[in-house]
């Protein structure tokens, strides 16, 4: 039985951060009423001039410089025609000839070592309407038509869906550290097409591909590329031949399924666009954007082990998302307990998060009020399990620790004399324990620890109760 | 004949409905058009740059500030057929 190679490559387009459409002033907000953020530009009436938006050519601009792309020092749009309602002026204003940025690439890691996925190129072009299916009619809605879109084309480098999933997560995760998109996948943010092709090892000529249209979910990416490998490889082992087509990904039949398109849907017929100008970028204004890229992922993560001392771990955890990373970098300079900050972050906060959908800007948790919660730990005020017990408050409610505890009365007591009283009460009422600890069974220790929490109505400082218990059993010879 | 251009192919690309007579009668005009701009290639263009563009403008940029829409009633009105508040089509089966 022969091998086969998997190729992949993908397309994926990104939403810019701009307010406003990349050809007019309409707003690019996201979750409006349908057909509000619509003008004469963006419907194509007979006679409007485009626009470009500034602020759009810079942030792809600054996506291509954070990818390692070269930019391109004269760019120019196009025209791709075609006849479908989701654009109403039957053209979509795009880069075909000079696109903005070339090159680059992104790494990812692979179980054989880290590898450079290679970018062939981005443009800038601008998004389509909305389609929404009812029973009996479509309807459309403008308001997504014209948003500034970039679209990244990787070569095809890639050789099974996981490198895809790979790709796809550190090209997200630079894009959002570059500042330049939310890439929200809910809200259509960040869409890739794929190309998949198989061929037999040996064989150097790439197979006959078929492409898998607009796909939102990074779980459906990587479903669709599984079941049409699958597909793929039960057809040419049979010896039969691929058809080049687009498919489409069905996530409820969980199949992909072709899409009979007309023969001639693919020729755009695409010439320059006369209503644009071209953009030229003059190097010194490109090196000023490049001086002033924010952080990649890979140099926080380094930075944040030096500069805080955490495990290359923690550090990797905190980093992926970069509203975390930010968080946790505040709540440090404000409370100065690096990995025990971490820890918070990681597992409870963390739980918080996912638990209840939310992320970290959407939640009420502050970094002032975790940074007050782990000094009031670190300074013996409370004691861990008190803490953990008011983060959901913070979390939630956006309460602040030091204010909770002092009206609640949660302050723990480290007060021997009434530490050694409740040791007391306990060993009387504990007898068999103390027995068998004296016996040798020196896990009794620990009953004896719980139950004089219990008393203190867990306010206690179980390290200071544990050393009064072992120095009480010493006194007594155990 | 040159067939320097498909008319019958074109109309069709551009949603162009055209008679069989219509289609005979452009087909000859375009091509003498084409074939007449076609002359330029004949001409010794190795250092000359393809015009774009009458203009020799560049950077005409606008800032990123949000300007009114338009009223959504009067945008609907516009359509061929609406609902409250969308462009109403003919249900569409295959997404191309
Ligand atoms: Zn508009």
């Amino acid at each position: 039985m022969s091998k086969y190679l998997i190729t992949i490559g993908l397309e994926t387009h990104v939403h810019l951060k701009t307010h406003t459409k990349m050809f007019c002033g309409c707003a690019t907000e996201f979750g409006s009423e349908a057909n509000t953020h619509v003008c004469p530009v963006c419907l194509g009436y007979p006679g409007a001039l485009p626009v470009m938006n500034g602020e759009a050519i810079k942030q792809c601009v600054i996506a291509g410089l954070m990818l390692g792309c070269e930019i391109n020092h004269y760019s120019t749009f196009d025209r791709k025609n075609y006849f479908y309602p989701d654009m109403c002026k039957d053209y979509q204003i795009t880069q075909m000839e000079k696109p903005l940025c070339i090159g680059g690439g992104v790494t990812i890691d692979t179980p054989e070592g880290s590898r450079r996925v290679r970018i062939h190129h981005i443009h800038q072009e601008e998004d389509a309407g909305k389609i929404i299916h009812y029973a009996r009619h479509s309807g459309v809605d403008f308001n997504r038509c014209g948003t500034p879109l970039m679209e990244i084309v990787s070569e095809p480098d890639l050789s099974s869906p996981d490198e895809a999933m790979a790709y796809l997560h550190n090209l997200r995760q630079i894009l959002v550290y570059a500042g330049v998109s939310e890439c929200n996948l809910e809200e259509g943010n960040m869409r890739s097409d794929v190309n998949i092709s198989v061929r037999p090892e040996g064989q150097e000529e790439l197979g006959i591909r078929a492409e898998i249209k607009n796909m939102n979910t990074f779980k459906g990416i990587y479903a669709a590329l599984e079941y049409e490998i699958e597909r793929q490889l039960y057809i040419v082992k049979k010896g039969g031949t691929i058809t080049q087509e687009t498919r489409r990904w069905d996530a409820d039949l969980g199949e992909t399924q072709s899409m009979r398109t007309k023969e001639n849907a693919h020729d755009y017929r695409y010439f320059p666009e006369p209503d644009l100008v071209p953009v030229t970028l003059d190097k010194e204004m490109v090196e000023q954007w490049r001086a002033a890229l924010p952080e990649l992922p890979a140099a926080r993560r380094e930075r944040m082990v030096k500069e805080y001392g955490i495990p290359e771990y923690d550090a990797g955890v905190l980093a992926d998302e970069k509203p975390n990373a930010d968080f946790f970098e505040i709540a440090a300079k404000l409370c100065g307990e690096f990995k025990t900050l971490s820890n918070w972050f990681m597992t409870d906060v963390m739980c918080l998060l996912s638990e209840s959908g939310k992320t970290i800007t959407q939640c009420s948790l502050t970094p002032k009020s975790l940074a007050e919660l782990v000094t009031l730990v670190k300074k013996g005020v409370i004691n861990g399990p008190t803490a953990k017990e008011l983060l959901p408050e913070l979390f939630n409610d956006g309460l602040m620790p030091a204010k909770m505890v002092e009206e609640r009365g949660l302050a723990q007591v480290s007060d021997s004399g009434a530490l050694e009283s409740f040791m007391n009460e306990v060993f009387e009422a504990n007898e068999k324990s103390v027995a068998d600890y004296l016996a040798g069974k020196k896990a009794a220790a620990g009953y004896l620890t719980g139950q004089v929490m219990k008393l203190s109505r867990g306010k206690a400082d179980p390290k200071l109760v544990n050393k009064m218990i072992a120095e009480k059993f010493a006194g007594m010879g155990g | 004949m040159s067939q320097s251009i498909d008319v019958a192919y074109v109309s069709e690309l551009a949603r162009i409905a055209l008679t069989d007579d219509e289609t005979k009668l452009f087909q000859g005009q375009l091509e003498t058009i084409v074939d007449y701009v076609e002359k330029i290639n004949g001409l010794d263009l190795d250092n000359i740059k393809p015009t774009m563009h009458g203009q020799v403008s560049t950077n005409f940029f606008r800032d990123d500030v949000v300007s009114p829409s338009l009223d959504r009633e009067a945008v609907l009105d516009n359509a061929p057929a609406r609902t409250d508040s969308e462009f109403k089509l003919p249900k569409i089966v295959e997404d191309a």
